[in-house]
C-alpha cells in the first residue's frame, strides 16, 4: 500500500485529479464529508489530506511514502527526502519587499520580519549583509508600515497584497510551486509504484506546458 | 546461556555484528565517552553537525560529549606501510535531531578499517555492510556511488564551488528539474546538462547503471568506472546481489569523502540505518598518509521494526501472602519457570499486569 499525503485545500485537489489521471484513483475522496483517510486496495493506495506545512513532515517520517509539498516549505525546514518532480503547480515567488520608494544603503543592520526564518537568513547570509528577523506567524505586510522591520521576506502571488499595503517587491528569492516528494527508505521499497506516479505526473505536467 | 527470544533488535543486533565482525578480524575498539572540543571542532565539518554538548572538566579544559566516533578512532591509529588496523565498536554518541533541533543520544555500531586499503578492503566493507542489514532484515537495500566518478564528471563540465555545491544537492535529493534551472543559470551546454541529470534517473540494478554510466561519462571517469565495476562482480557472488544497487543520490561531504560511499535501509524504518565510504580526504586533512573507509549503523533506528505483540505481560501471577510458606512459593515458582512459562509472584495483584493464569498460593494455604 502506497501512503500518499495531500495538502488540504484548492491545490490538494488539483493535485489529486492528476494521481487520479495517473490511473491511481480513489473514488471516496470525492465524497462529501469530514473523512481525512482514503484507501483503493485494488489499486494499492492510501491518501490523507494534511495541513500543507505538514506534507514534507509526514513524508520524511515515512507516515506517508509521497507527498505533494510547496517548495517554500521544503526550503525553509529542509527535510530528508527526495524531491520527484515539480507539478508546475500554485506556481509563485519568495520575495523581499519594502515600503515603495525604500533603498537599503547598507549602513545599519537591515531588520527583518518573515515567517520564513531559514530561507530569510540563507539569503542574506549569501549576500554578506547583517540582518535582524523578526520571526511573525501572520499579518507579515504590517511589519513595515508599522516600522517593526525594514523589509519583509514572504510568499508573493499575484501582489495585490503588497500593493494594497503600499509595498512592493524589491528582489525575488527565489520560485515558488508544488513538488512532489518522496520518503528516502519509502522510496527503496516501493520503487516501480513511485516511478509509474512520477512518470504520469510528469507526462501531465509537459501536456500543460 | 542468554535467550535471543527476550532480548529487543538492537541488542539481537550488537551480538549478531560483533560476530560478524570479529570473524573478519576486527578488533573491538573501545573509547571514551568524551575528548577534547578543540579536536571535534577543527574538523566540524566532517560532523553531521557542528552543535556539540560541552562541559568542563576538572582541569578546565572544555570537553565534548563524542558527537562521532570516526574521528577518535583516526586519531589513535598509526599510519602502517602495507598493513591496515581494522576496528570495530558499538558506542554512543550525542547529535543534534535533525527535525527537533533537541539532542539525542544514539547507539551505534560500525567499524573502521585504517591503513594501505586496496579493492579487496573495500569489497570486503561493502560486503560487510551488506551483511549487517542482512543480519538484522532480509528485506533490506544498500545503495552504493562512487565520488569519484561525480568528482571527474563536475570537473570536467563546471568546477566552480558553488555550482558543484548546488549540483551535488540536487542530485542527493534526486531533483532534475532544479539542477537543469541551475545548469542554465550557469550556462552549462545542453549536452553537460543531459550528462549531470543522467545521475539523478541512473541508479537501480548495478548491470544497467554501469552501461547507462559508460554511456555518460565512460570517456573522462574511466579509473573509478573500472572500480566500480570490478566491485559490482565480486558482489555478484554474494547472496544478497539483488539487493545492492547502484545510486548517486549517496553524496555524503566531498571534502571528506572520496570514492564509494554508501547507505543501507531496512524495510519498516523511515529513514538510512547505515551510512559509510571512503574517507582518505578526512585522512590527508589529519595529515596521515593511510587510506580509510568504514561505515555505521544507527541501531537506536531499529526500535522502529514491527516487534510481536503479546497479549500478557507474564504467563503466571503467583499470589501469596505472609501466611504461605516461603518455600512453596520457591517451589511453585521454580516449578513453572522450569515448564517454560514467566512467573511475577506478588502478595497482591497489580492494577495494571496482564497475566494469562493465575497461581494462588493463599487460597491452596486455606487463606481465602
Amino acid at each position: 500500500m502506497l501512503n500518499i499525503a495531500l495538502p488540504k485545500g484548492r491545490l490538494g485537489e488539483k493535485v489529486y485529479s492528476m494521481f487520479e489521471a495517473a490511473g491511481f484513483e480513489c473514488p471516496s475522496i470525492r465524497e462529501t464529508n469530514r473523512k481525512l483517510i482514503f484507501e483503493n486496495t485494488e489499486k494499492q493506495v492510501r491518501y490523507f489530506w494534511v495541513k500543507p506545512s505538514d506534507v514534507a513532515i509526514y513524508v520524511e517520517r515515512g507516515a506517508a511514502d509521497i507527498g505533494v509539498a510547496g517548495k517554500d516549505i521544503l526550503l525553509e525546514y529542509e527535510p530528508d527526502i527526495y524531491e520527484l518532480l515539480d507539478l508546475e503547480l500554485g506556481k509563485c515567488r519568495m520575495a523581499v519587499a519594502a515600503p515603495a520608494g525604500f533603498r537599503d544603503d547598507g549602513k545599519r543592520t537591515l531588520r527583518v520580519a518573515t515567517k520564513f526564518t531559514g530561507i530569510a537568513a540563507d539569503h542574506y547570509a549569501r549576500l554578506g549583509r547583517q540582518i535582524d528577523i523578526i520571526k511573525l506567524n501572520g499579518s507579515i505586510e504590517i511589519a513595515p508600515i508599522l516600522g517593526l522591520s525594514d523589509v519583509i521576506v514572504d510568499i508573493v502571488e499575484t501582489g495585490t497584497t503588497l500593493k494594497e499595503n503600499n509595498l512592493e517587491v524589491v528582489e525575488t528569492i527565489v520560485p515558488i510551486s508544488a513538488r512532489l516528494i518522496a520518503n528516502k527508505a519509502g522510496f527503496q521499497f516501493k520503487r516501480t509504484q513511485i516511478e509509474r506516479i512520477q512518470q504520469s505526473l510528469k507526462e501531465q505536467v509537459k501536456q500543460h506546458d | 546461556m542468554i535467550d535471543q527470544t527476550i532480548l529487543k533488535s538492537e541488542e539481537r543486533a550488537v551480538f549478531a555484528l560483533r560476530s560478524l565482525y570479529r570473524r573478519y578480524g576486527y578488533a573491538p575498539y573501545k573509547m571514551s565517552k568524551f575528548e577534547e572540543y578543540e579536536y571535534y571542532i577543527r574538523n566540524k565539518d566532517f560532523l553531521v553537525s557542528d552543535r556539540i554538548i560541552t562541559f568542563n572538566d576538572t582541569n578546565g579544559r572544555l570537553m565534548a560529549l563524542k558527537p562521532d566516533v570516526t574521528l577518535s578512532i583516526i586519531k589513535n591509529c598509526e599510519d602502517l606501510p602495507g598493513c591496515k588496523q581494522k576496528v570495530c565498536y558499538n558506542e554512543n554518541i550525542y547529535r543534534l535531531c535533525g527535525s527537533t533541533r533537541q539532542y539525542k543520544e544514539i547507539m551505534q555500531a560500525g567499524l573502521e578499517c585504517i591503513g594501505d586499503i586496496d579493492l579487496y578492503d573495500i569489497c570486503e566493507t561493502v560486503f560487510l555492510a551488506a551483511q549487517s542489514l542482512a543480519l538484522i532484515s532480509e528485506e533490506f537495500i544498500l545503495q552504493i556511488s562512487h565520488l569519484g566518478i561525480l568528482a571527474a564528471v563536475l570537473d570536467r563540465i563546471c568546477p566552480a564551488p558553488g555550482f558543484r555545491q548546488a549540483a551535488t544537492g540536487f542530485i542527493a535529493g534526486k531533483n532534475a528539474h532544479d539542477l537543469i534551472r541551475l545548469c542554465r543559470e550557469y550556462g552549462i551546454s545542453p549536452a553537460s546538462e543531459q550528462i549531470l541529470t543522467g545521475f539523478v534517473s541512473t541508479y537501480g540494478q548495478r548491470d544497467q547503471v554501469l552501461a547507462q554510466l559508460e554511456a555518460l561519462c565512460g570517456d573522462f571517469a574511466a579509473k573509478p568506472l573500472q572500480e566500480l565495476k570490478e566491485l559490482s562482480a565480486l558482489l555478484d557472488t554474494t547472496p544478497f546481489s539483488e539487493r545492492i544497487i547502484f545510486d548517486f543520490s549517496v553524496v555524503n561531504n566531498m571534502s571528506y569523502y572520496n570514492g564509494i560511499v554508501f547507505n543501507g535501509f531496512l524495510s519498516g524504518i523511515c529513514e538510512g540505518v547505515l551510512a559509510g565510504g571512503q574517507y582518505d580526504k578526512l585522512m590527508q586533512k589529519m595529515e596521515r598518509r593511510s587510506g580509510a573507509i568504514g561505515f555505521a549503523l544507527y541501531l537506536d533506528l531499529l526500535e522502529q521494526l514491527p516487534a510481536p505483540k503479546s497479549e500478557y505481560d507474564v504467563d503466571v501471577l503467583l499470589l501469596y501472602d505472609s501466611e504461605t510458606a516461603t518455600a512453596a512459593v520457591a517451589e511453585t515458582a521454580r516449578e513453572l519457570i522450569e515448564s517454560g512459562k514467566t512467573v511475577s509472584s506478588q502478595k497482591a495483584v497489580p492494577p495494571k499486569l496482564r497475566y494469562r493464569e493465575l497461581v494462588d498460593l493463599r487460597k491452596e494455604a486455606g487463606v481465602c
